[in-house]
């Protein structure tokens, strides 16, 4: 379950901004995760609890916001949603759509104090 | 407000959580000679360093009233970590004139009877080491160490995946030859090892002709994320119902411009167009350009 090793990828980020700017506590954590990339948002909230405790990232509530899947087709030249990574089309059937997001696994922000 | 010196830090009358009477500056405590709070005053007010500057608020002064709590915006993947260490371990591969490869499979594909192949046939051509990761046991890199290549075991333990970090200490372990080849067998894992890039030059799928032919739509990070698929163990197609161009498609479909090799590390069917294919992509690593792209 490589989840584990991105909620201790979380924690790495939040002790570099620590290094940055002074607080001593994280209330909150959120995390932007695509729905068509590799991290299940319920197996990182499985872990996180059980990975942060002990670290700066303790007792921080996580909020996961969920991006939706849209690629880029050449056909169509427009923005199409995608519910499946390398799926077809969804308007003209074209192959070849180009994932634009949902592939995302980022820390978008902290609330500290 | 704090009603006691007027310091703007109210927090705990506003949300009393457990925590907050270390963070904040909560004055519903007695004053008086048995005062037992961890905290002193004086660092409330920044009079004491390696404390709370409340210097350090929102715009850099402390408004009466407002709130220590804010928002920092990071916008940063969580990957980022990982990817330095692997850029760092592509410079060091670099410099060293090393050509790396990353076979990645589920358990059972034949990874590792494949790499003692390899090593066997390529060790009179290249200079070749070879970094195993599984779970636990060394008993892949005493295979390899068996064909007299340098081998490095890394033990994972609860992880699912080798991550650059860890090549990265393997590396100090290794001396590697100007112009030799290093493989990297990745723990056997479908899924994980297709997000943390290690440094390599390729990531090299190996599926077996055992499994099923939909494998590629099924797991298709990995399939997406390598240059080359090795099916394996093609000897066996005479007694299997394996669909391979069925599979060759699936592999298509999620990678465009991935190639595909069917190969039996047994028989050697196949391996003498891998040994091509290496030769190929080390050469275009090596040339001036790739050396100092």
């Amino acid at each position: 379950m490589h989840e584990m090793s991105l909620i201790e990828s979380v924690v790495a980020l939040v002790e570099d901004e620590r290094r940055k700017q002074e607080f001593s506590r994280v209330r909150v954590i959120r995390l932007a995760v695509g729905v068509l990339g590799h991290a299940e948002p319920a197996a990182l909230r499985f872990c996180f609890d059980v990975v942060t405790r002990g670290t700066i990232a303790g007792g921080a509530r996580l909020e996961i916001e969920q991006v939706l899947g849209e690629g880029w087709c050449p056909s169509c030249r427009q923005t199409v949603s995608l519910h499946e990574r390398f799926a077809a089309c969804p308007v003209c059937g074209a192959a070849q759509v180009t994932m634009t997001a949902g592939g995302e696994l980022r820390l978008s922000e902290l609330e500290v104090e | 407000m704090c009603t006691v010196c007027g310091c703007g830090a109210d927090l705990p009358t506003r949300d009393p959580g457990p925590e907050r009477t270390v963070a904040a500056h909560a004055h519903e405590h007695d004053h008086g000679k048995d005062h037992a709070h961890p905290h002193s005053h004086e660092r409330h007010h920044g009079r004491i360093d390696e404390t709370i500057d409340f210097g350090k608020g929102i715009a850099g002064v402390t408004l009466a009233g407002a709130s220590q709590r804010r928002t920092i915006r990071i916008e940063r993947d969580l990957l980022s970590k990982n990817d330095a260490f692997a850029d760092a371990n592509r410079i060091r591969l670099r410099r060293a004139r090393t050509f790396a490869l990353n076979f990645v499979s589920s358990p059972g594909s034949g990874k590792t009877s494949l790499l003692v192949r390899a090593v066997n046939d390529l060790k009179d051509r290249w200079p070749i080491a070879v970094i195993e990761g599984d779970q636990q046991t060394s008993r892949d890199a005493e295979r390899i160490r068996a064909t007299g290549a340098p081998a490095v075991q890394i033990n994972t333990g609860k992880g699912c995946h080798l991550d650059a970090h860890m090549i990265g200490h393997a590396l100090d372990r290794l001396s590697l030859a100007p112009g030799g080849m290093l493989f990297i067998e990745n723990v056997g894992n479908l899924v994980c090892p297709a997000a943390f890039d290690l440094g390599e030059a390729h990531k090299v799928v190996v599926l077996s002709v055992t499994e099923g032919e939909d494998k590629p739509l099924k797991y298709p990070d990995m399939f997406a994320a390598s240059a080359l698929m090795l099916l394996n163990k093609v000897d066996l197609l005479p007694h299997l119902e394996f669909d391979v161009s069925a599979c060759l498609a699936a592999a298509l479909r999620v990678n465009p411009s991935i190639q595909v090799l069917t190969i039996s590390s047994r028989t050697g069917e196949g391996l003498a167009a891998f040994y091509a294919w290496i030769e190929a992509r080390a050469a275009a690593m090596m040339e001036p350009a790739g050396l100092t792209a």
